[in-house]
């Protein structure tokens, strides 16, 4: 049989407050355990919930640049189980009514085609502490350092095909939380993670098959692969006339597969109700119109942009405003360069990425400038060095941090221009490969290559490419 | 001279301005009587003399300097369900029998920024939950008038306590009746206010949508006294209210004239006792003497008061007391076997038989299936019974009625049959459901015992409810009487 797969994305997002969503205690990753806990986290006696404005406006951000309704009202609810790190004996959230509603994202699919995913909603929600079960002697530490951090889940309608579409989308909302500058998008330190509800269908089937809860998928290979491994799993279940059962099921990294952590009926009755101790979360329009005001250009904004104004690929584009610091940098390199945009995006997408990502360099700490880069281009564009040597410049810069101009300088890679120069090379390779010339003068054409190869060699790469083919034509045909 | 015990807020407010008594000589007189009279009352949880006798100094140090606050060096016993830095803080459980708080709440903060002078912490039901005070894991209070009768509950030991003349005033809080009631059964004036009006940081959650904290006093111009220093705006609780604080005293004498008083018709039912009847229409008759009118009011919706509260309140402490786990603070059980067993083990034994009823109630309103049924239109009833109030405001200035159907009842005679127990807050918790500000003042005794009058106003009206029981209070000495024994 033909099955169709179907999946849905939970995405949690810790929103960038400096403080707690209910507490004003601070949110920084990395402090010792329950440093950051104050007596509203750790649920002391008679303490109270005062909503943090700041993770309201972050969540209205996000609402806004999915085109999605962001509600006049929305209320906190009470979602109610037993856990250790869970302080309160309750989450708040958001149930009936979430801040957001509606939207939706684009993706680019593999085969270049774009398309559309729906975004249920988005709900404000305070996070909670973690359980320590390492070094503790068969103890379990509690820390409530991330009890209260602010979320928002982004729940996707189950639009999603495909694990590779799933992490398309995954990748797309990473993107734009980033840009709106409401998530350090983390995902070691857990700060953008997501379950994936996963069931399969006959290809066809309007019925929606019974979903596994995927949980534990922290980076987007995981997620691939967990999606990979439970479509197969369900359809060799199915195939062999078993049934899927509605369960949460726990990726494990190390052995590549998902295993069964809790069924439907071990499940928690949340008891969800209204939080008696919130006010109804209430927005006006002019609110939400002057946060809409400072929305930044968004990523499908300014790839469009590119290609119109840079007259790039889509696939350019798309690379370069993946994030925005990688965007600022090119549009810094294009300024200074004053045009090139070509050859800056094949730059920056090429050898600049791929030093990045040999040494596990973000893009706001590379070791090259963008204005050095421009620098470097410029020495190409006016022919002072050829794109080949740029290549070395530029390693040679990133390991040294010097200028593109002082390694061309001390290293006496400006280019030859000079005919003569060049054709003395040229006469003094014909002189050495007298076979090789009758070959070629016999027909060989290929090896006209042989040629500017043993030129360049001769010329330590510096011959002027261009005109090496030109002078290089003459001699050879004699 | 009256004995410095006999004073009231007002007049020991005058006496120690003017310097005719020291704070320490008030907090002494008063730890006195505590630790004569508060053993056999039980009123008192913990009894703060060395504390108290110190916040007195720091007072008598700023009277001297010349301060002008009107509370200055005045003592105040706190319900044991506001949380007091460095102090234990148990809410009547052995939950937290040993949870010392480490801060203050709100109401507190402000009462000892203003002066106060804490000589203790008042026996209460468990979590507040119980209108006789039998619920405390401390054992019962006794009522003063009668040592074998209860106070009323759940702010029972503030009531017995004010009542005895241990204390000046007490604060106490009111999810259903919990100041009212045991003020009525006492024979002082008590005082809910508007929902909002006090913040409810640091008081420990009932039921967050119902409780309210309050004052129990000897009168209506003393309760104006202290709510001055104790209302107002707090940034930590998002449900009190951004308003100003009015000056409750300047507004004490007004007259009467015109002031349209609606009688709650449903709570002349069958329930009433007639003698506490017959002391509501005395009551009447004072006011109507000085220039009030009288119509009769009906609020069709109000005998559904209980079975509502009854649903949202169990389902809100149902949620509220869940941080109550052993794991971070108060109660823990002996050695756990597992996680599991650590929090059915630490909450049944560290919960009394009440505050277990009303978390499975709870629980059992919020499951899925139930929720609609139960608890969503219980909410749908208690919007009916706020409209009834706003149709009768339109109507009239303030309703009027009794606090409780019948006096103090014996200790033991309602603790078998839960509901039986439940219907004692069956005047009271209307307010709760709307929010409302409501004040009981004593206007009578019924074979020996007191019975309170109840004054409901509308939202934020407490300076009209203090005017009108100040206005009681100047023509009768109900409020000035003592339980015999404790002159």
């Amino acid at each position: 049989m033909d099955w169709e797969t179907v999946i849905g994305l939970e995405i949690h997002a810790q929103l960038a407050t400096r403080s707690k969503i209910f507490s004003g205690a601070a949110t920084a990753y990395g402090a010792p355990p329950n440093a950051q806990a104050d007596l509203i986290d750790l649920a002391y006696p008679g303490v109270l919930p005062v909503l943090n404005a700041e993770a309201v406006r972050m969540a209205v951000k996000f609402g806004l640049a999915i085109n999605a309704r962001v509600m006049r009202r929305s209320i906190f609810a009470r979602k109610n189980y037993f856990y250790p790190d869970l302080p309160k004996g309750y989450q708040i959230s958001q149930y009936e009514l979430p801040i957001v509603c509606g939207g939706a994202v684009d993706i680019v699919l593999d085969d270049g085609a774009t398309k559309r995913i729906g975004v249920t909603r988005a709900h404000l929600e305070e996070d909670a502490g973690k359980s320590l079960h390492e070094g503790l002697a068969g103890l379990t530490g509690v820390d409530l350092n991330r009890a209260g951090t602010p979320l928002i889940e982004i729940v996707s309608e189950p639009q999603l095909r495909s694990a590779r579409e799933a992490v398309a989308y995954l990748k797309k909302v990473h993107t734009l939380v980033r840009y709106l500058g409401i998530c350090d998008g983390n995902m070691q330190e857990g700060s953008f993670r997501c379950d994936a509800n996963v069931s399969v269908r006959p290809r066809g089937a309007e019925k929606l098959g019974t979903r596994a809860e995927l949980k534990n998928l922290n980076s987007f290979r995981f997620v691939e692969k967990a999606i990979n491994y439970e479509v197969a799993r369900q359809i060799e279940l199915l195939s062999s006339g078993g049934q899927v059962v509605q369960e949460t099921r726990l990726y494990d990294s190390d052995r590549g597969e998902t295993r069964s952590m809790r069924s439907k009926e071990e499940a928690n009755d949340y008891r969800y109700f209204p939080d008696p101790d919130l006010l109804p979360l209430e927005l006006d329009q002019v609110y939400i119109d002057a946060v809409g005001a400072t929305l930044p250009e968004l990523p499908d904004q300014k790839a469009q942009r590119f290609i119109t104004d840079y007259g790039l690929s889509a696939y350019d584009a798309g690379v370069l405003t993946a994030s925005a610091e990688y965007a600022d940098f090119y549009e810094v390199v294009v300024q200074d360069l004053g045009g090139h945009a070509k050859l800056a995006a094949n730059t920056v997408n090429g050898e600049l990425a791929g030093l990045l990502n040999r040494d596990g360099v973000e893009i706001g700490d590379s070791r090259v400038s963008a204005h050095n880069l421009a620098g470097l281009l410029k020495r190409v564009a006016d022919s002072t060095i050829s794109g080949k040597i740029a290549k070395d410049v530029l390693e040679a810069m990133w390991e040294e941090g010097a200028e593109a101009d002082v390694i061309i300088e001390a290293r006496g890679l400006r280019q030859i221009t000079d005919e003569s120069t060049i054709e003395h090379a040229i006469e003094a390779v014909m002189a050495a490969n007298p076979k090789q010339l009758a070959d070629y003068r016999a027909g060989k054409d290929k090896l006209f290559g042989f040629f500017v190869g043993q030129v360049m060699k001769a010329t330590a790469g510096k011959a002027n490419p261009a005109r090496l083919n030109e002078l290089l034509q003459k001699k050879l045909g004699g | 001279m009256t004995a410095l015990h006999e004073l009231s807020v007002a007049e020991l407010s005058q006496a120690l301005r003017t310097r005719t008594v020291s704070s320490v000589e008030v907090a002494s007189a008063f730890l006195s009587r505590i630790e004569q009279h508060g053993p056999g009352l039980n009123a008192f949880i913990s009894i703060l003399r060395e504390a108290a006798l110190a916040e007195a100094e720091r007072a008598d140090a700023r009277l001297r300097a010349g301060e002008a606050g009107a509370l200055i060096g005045i003592p105040i016993v706190h319900k044991d369900i506001f949380c007091t830095r460095g102090e234990k803080t148990t809410c009547g459980s052995r939950m937290l029998a040993n949870f010392v708080s480490p801060y203050d709440a709100t109401v507190v903060q402000r009462l000892r920024a203003a002066g106060v002078v804490m000589l203790g912490k008042t026996n209460m039901d468990e979590f507040a939950m119980g209108s006789s005070n039998e619920t405390s894991y401390f054992g019962p209070v006794r009522n003063p008038w009668d040592l074998q009768r209860v106070p009323g509950g759940s702010s029972g030991g503030s009531a017995a306590a004010v009542a005895a003349r241990l204390s000046p005033a007490a604060t106490a809080t009111d999810t259903g009746g919990s100041i009212r009631q045991p003020a009525a059964l006492c024979g002082v004036t008590g005082l809910k206010p508007t929902y909002g009006r006090v913040s409810r940081f640091g008081m420990i959650a009932f039921a967050s949508s119902l409780d309210q904290g309050g004052l129990i006093t000897r009168s209506a111009e003393d309760s104006a006294l202290l709510l001055a220093a104790m209302a107002g705006f707090d940034e930590r609780d998002s449900t009190s209210v951004e308003l100003p604080v009015p000056d409750y005293a300047a507004t004490l004498e007004q007259p009467l004239t015109g002031l349209k008083i609606g009688l709650l018709k449903e709570f002349f039912d069958n329930g009433l006792d007639v003698g506490n009847a017959q002391r509501i229409r005395d009551a009447l008759e004072v006011l109507r003497e000085q220039g009030a009118t009288l119509r009769e009011v009906s609020l069709p919706n109000l005998p559904l008061s209980v079975p509502t509260y009854y649903v949202v309140a169990p389902a809100e402490c149902s949620s509220n007391l869940a941080r109550f786990d052993g794991v971070r603070y108060g109660y823990r059980c002996e050695n756990p076997r597992d996680l599991l067993d650590l929090y059915q083990r630490s909450r049944g034994e560290g919960f009394g038989p009440e505050v277990k009823r009303r978390i499975m109630t709870g629980t059992y309103v919020l499951s899925a299936g139930y929720y609609d049924a139960y608890y969503l239109k219980a909410q749908r009833v208690r919007a009916l019974i706020s409209a009834d109030f706003e149709r009768a405001f339109h109507e009239v200035d303030v309703v009027i009625g009794p606090t409780t159907p019948t006096p103090a009842f014996e200790l033991g005679a309602k603790t078998a049959d839960p509901v039986t127990m439940y219907l004692n807050d069956i005047y009271t918790i209307g307010a709760n459901l709307a929010g409302l500000p409501a004040i009981s003042v004593p206007c009578g005794l019924v074979q020996g015992l007191p019975v309170g009058l109840q004054i409901i106003g509308p939202h934020f009206s407490e300076p009209r409810l203090f005017n009108v029981a100040h206005c009681y209070q100047r023509e009768t000495d109900w409020h000035r009487r003592a339980p015999p024994g404790y002159v």
